[in-house]
This record gives structure tokens, sequence and C-alpha cells, in this order.
């Protein structure tokens, strides 16, 4: 199990061909508290870049963007009831969705752990 | 940050409390806290939060010889409101009318018993004061007051702090409006406010501001709010934002303000029209107007925010309305919005649809303000 991060504050626990994501407690503090998370049900099989979901705060929406290509296999379901666990737990209980990747390849594009805490200070 | 960006004299402090700056209306304001837009939206609700609102315009309109009178009939040409009748010691909500009677801003003026404390938007300041300096001409003297400041302090707790400094407070009533002094400094309070709940807005000399702000922010009741749980609140409340839900194209019937137009500036009242756009005005008041301003709950959980299209049915059909502000109310515990609709399905109840992310969602149009409005009447 391998642990990576996106520029765009996103993370995913990698495990052979399959990755749980998430977004990371930086970008999570950023929105401020979530209300509302839902899966792009018509987009099954994604494009690095590709709008993922929606997730929003009182105020704003932001998407969320595949990190790699890949097929999403499932959402979160405690998310639709309790979106707040994106914020509470948002590299835990939080996390979005699963991808089956199907360009292990662009994996080493990513950073690690190391990195992103980096790029974040 | 923008060295363009004018500061308010609370900028220091913001800055120390851990805001979150941002560009407003040219002013480098607090978007929020460290605790954020919800921990701060109830607590307003729940205790008491206080706002800096200095980058609204406040002015003085007094007339040139001393007479009220003369100086509120001067007011009335620009407001389709009651001015004149306006008592001492009373504020009122207005709006400023073009010729097609579509609103240039909403505003408050307050007789404050010798001139008029009129309060505008900041992102309609400099009109407004151009405006009042050519249409008050030649019976009044219009003076921005550049060197004050302005804080709010709204909520259920928002007396008891107050009256710790100003115990006169206690016994103002919603919409009352005095001179006072706060731990020596000379202020101007009215009881009124943004957010629906009870609470003062408080007008202080620049150089005492800060002073004043970090009393109020020192009391355990009260918590600092920013610009962006002071949208979620007035939202909640029911209350238009100048540029979204209102703006020159709206007039005060479309608008659904026909509750601030009083009778005495009605068809048949003692000052019947006399302001920009008063035929059209009055013409809405007899036959109605072609679109209304509602209030729009979406069923389930997704927000439904400024700009998304109207449509009477799930699929096809014209659009029918645009929601002007949406956002996901705290204390209501569910997304909120307002918009306008063609005056047919404006009715409480109905239901139509907003389009969202390409898909059409069900909303109902609901009476307003969304949570219980809590003034002290």
């Amino acid at each position: 199990m391998t642990l990576y991060f996106t520029k765009e504050h996103e993370w995913l626990r990698v495990d052979g061909d399959v990755a749980v994501v998430g977004i990371t407690k930086h970008a999570a503090e950023e929105l401020g508290e979530i209300v509302f998370f839902e899966l792009n049900t018509s987009a099954s099989e994604v494009k690095a870049g590709d709008s993922i979901a929606v997730v929003e705060s009182v105020k704003a929406a932001s998407d969320v963007y595949a990190p790699v290509d890949g097929v999403v296999t499932e959402g979160n379901p405690n998310l639709a009831g309790n979106p707040e666990l994106i914020s509470n737990d948002p590299e835990g209980e939080g996390w979005m969705l699963k991808l089956k990747l199907t360009n292990t390849a662009q994996l080493s594009d990513l950073m690690d752990d190391a990195a992103y805490h980096a790029l974040i200070s | 940050m923008s060295d363009d960006l004018l500061r308010t004299p609370l900028f220091s402090l913001h800055e120390e409390l851990g805001a979150r700056i941002v560009p407003f209306a040219g002013y480098a304001m607090p978007l929020q806290y460290p605790a954020g837009i919800m921990a701060e939206h109830l607590h307003t609700r729940e205790h008491a939060g206080l706002f800096d609102v200095s980058h609204m315009g406040q002015v003085r309109v007094r007339s040139v010889d001393g007479d009220m009178h003369r100086a509120a009939l001067a007011l009335e040409r620009l407001v389709p409101v009651d001015v004149a009748g306006l008592k001492p010691g009373r504020q009122r909500y207005a709006f400023f009318t073009n010729d097609q009677g579509g609103i240039l801003d909403d505003l408050m003026i307050a007789n404050m018993g010798d001139w008029f404390l009129v309060v505008v938007n900041a992102a309609c300041k400099a009109q407004d004061i151009a405006l009042m300096e050519a249409g008050l001409q030649p019976d009044c003297i219009v003076e921005p007051l550049t060197n004050r400041a302005l804080l709010a302090l709204q909520g259920p707790e928002a007396e008891t702090v107050l009256a710790r400094f100003m115990p006169d407070v206690a016994s103002m009533k919603f919409m009352d409006a005095r001179q006072g002094t706060f731990d020596g400094v000379p202020v101007f309070v009215s009881r009124s406010g943004y957010t629906g709940e009870d609470g003062f807005e408080i007008s202080i000399p620049s150089a005492e501001t800060e002073r004043v702000a970090r009393a109020l922010v020192d009391q355990p009741e009260v918590m600092p709010v920013g610009l962006g749980a002071r949208d979620s609140l007035r939202l909640e409340g029911g209350m238009c934002l100048y540029g979204s839900d209102l703006d020159d194209t709206t007039t005060p019937v479309e608008g659904t303000l026909e509750w601030a137009v009083q009778k005495v500036r009605r068809k048949g009242g003692a000052r019947e029209g006399g302001f920009p756009g008063s035929a059209v005005v009055l013409a809405q008041f007899e036959n109605g107007a072609s679109r209304r301003r509602v209030g729009l709950l979406p069923e389930g959980r997704a927000p439904v925010r400024h700009g998304a299209p109207l449509f009477a049915q799930a699929e096809g059909g014209a659009q029918i309305g645009v929601v002007t502000s949406g956002a996901f109310g705290p204390q209501a515990k569910a997304p909120v919005a307002m918009g306008y609709v063609e005056t047919a399905y404006a009715p409480e109840g109905t239901k139509i649809f907003a389009e969202l992310r390409g898909k059409r969602v069900p909303v109902i149009v609901a009476a307003m303000p969304f949570v219980p409005a809590r003034f002290k009447r």
C-alpha cells in the first residue's frame, strides 16, 4: 500500500491497481466545513484532470479532479448523509471514491508524503 | 495583498485575529476568521457576532437652513419612501431608483434629530454620493463621513453585551437610532442589522474604532465574524444583496419590496410618486409586475447558487427565472436560495426546477425568511 499526493491537494492510497482517493487536510481546511458531496455519476471511465466529483462548503462549490486515468468503482456511501466526514477526517473516514487504475505508470509523476508536505509549507 | 485596496481602521485587528483577508468593493476585508464561516454563522444566531462593516458609506444629509422637513422632502425626490414621516430617533429601509423604476442601491435612512444619517453599500458608495450631491441640490448639504467606521453587533446576546457599555440601548426597539457614548466615545447606534437577529449597528469615529472593537470582541459572548457568514446570515434572513438580488433592472415591485414603499408615496397618497421611475413603479402596484423575487428551497442537499436557470418542467420548456443568491443555510441545515420567477410561478409551494451541473433539480417556492426573524419590535 503506497500513499501518493497531487498538486491539487488530493491523496491516493494505492494497493495494486486500486486507489482510494480523497482530499488532503490542507484542502479540507481551505474549503471550510463541507456540507455536500456528490460523485459525478456520468463519469465512470476518467482521464487525469476530468472532474469526478463536487464538494461544497457554505459559500462555494469546488470540483474534485481525477488524479490519474482510471474507472470510478464506488463512492464513499457515508458522504451523502454525513458530508462533514470530509472536514473532520479527510484522510480517513472522509475518503471520497475508489478508482481502478488503467495506467499505473502515471503514479511516478505524483508526490510522496515528504514532497507534498514540503509543497504546502 | 494588492496595495490598491483600502483598509478599514480594523485591518490590523483582523490580521491579529487570524482573518483570511479578501478584496471586497475595493477594500481588504475579512472573509472569515479561523473558526470558519459555519461556526461564525451559528455563533451569531446563538450568541453574538461582531462585524466590521466600515467599508459601507455613511453620509450626513442636512438642510441648508436647518429645516429637517425640507431635507426630508429633498430625499423623497430620490427614494419612494416616507422620509418626511420618519420620526426623530427612527430609521427606515429605502432605495434609490432610476427613470425606469430600477433600483440603484438599497440603503438605510435614520432621522438623527437635526440631520439624516444615510448608510449605503460599499460597492455603490461613490455613485450614491454623487447622486445625492446632484439630486438634493439646492436644499441639502451632503457630507460623506469618511472619518467614521461602522460595526455591527448581532445576535440574541448583543443587547446584553452592548448594555455593559451603553445601558440605554436596552430601551431601544428595532429600527430606533440615537446618539450615545461607548466608554466615553461619542457614537451613533441603531437597533438594526443584516442577519435577521436582534442587534445593533454602531458608527464610531475612525480613531476610536479599534478600541471599541477590542472591547466588544473581548466579551465572552462575542466572536468576530467575516463577510462569508454575513452573506449566509442575510440569505437565511431573506434579505437582498444589492448587485445579486437587486440591480438597476429590478423595480421595488419585482423585488417584492412593496412593503418598503409606504402608502403616502403610492397612488392616492398625499405625496404620491415624485421619485425617479414613479410612473413605472406605481403602474406595477396597480397591475403587478411580470416577475417576482421569491425564496427557493431546493429538494435534497445540493446547494443551488447564483446564476442557476429556473424552469417550469423537469425536461424541456423555456427558462422561467434565475437564481440570484444561493448557499447552504447553516441554521436551516439545508440549501436555501432566492431568485426571480415569472409571476405565474411565484405562489408559495410552486414546484419548479433549477439546472445544476447539467441536470434539473426540483426546487419549491418558499416564504422568507428561512429561519425566524428575531427583531426586538
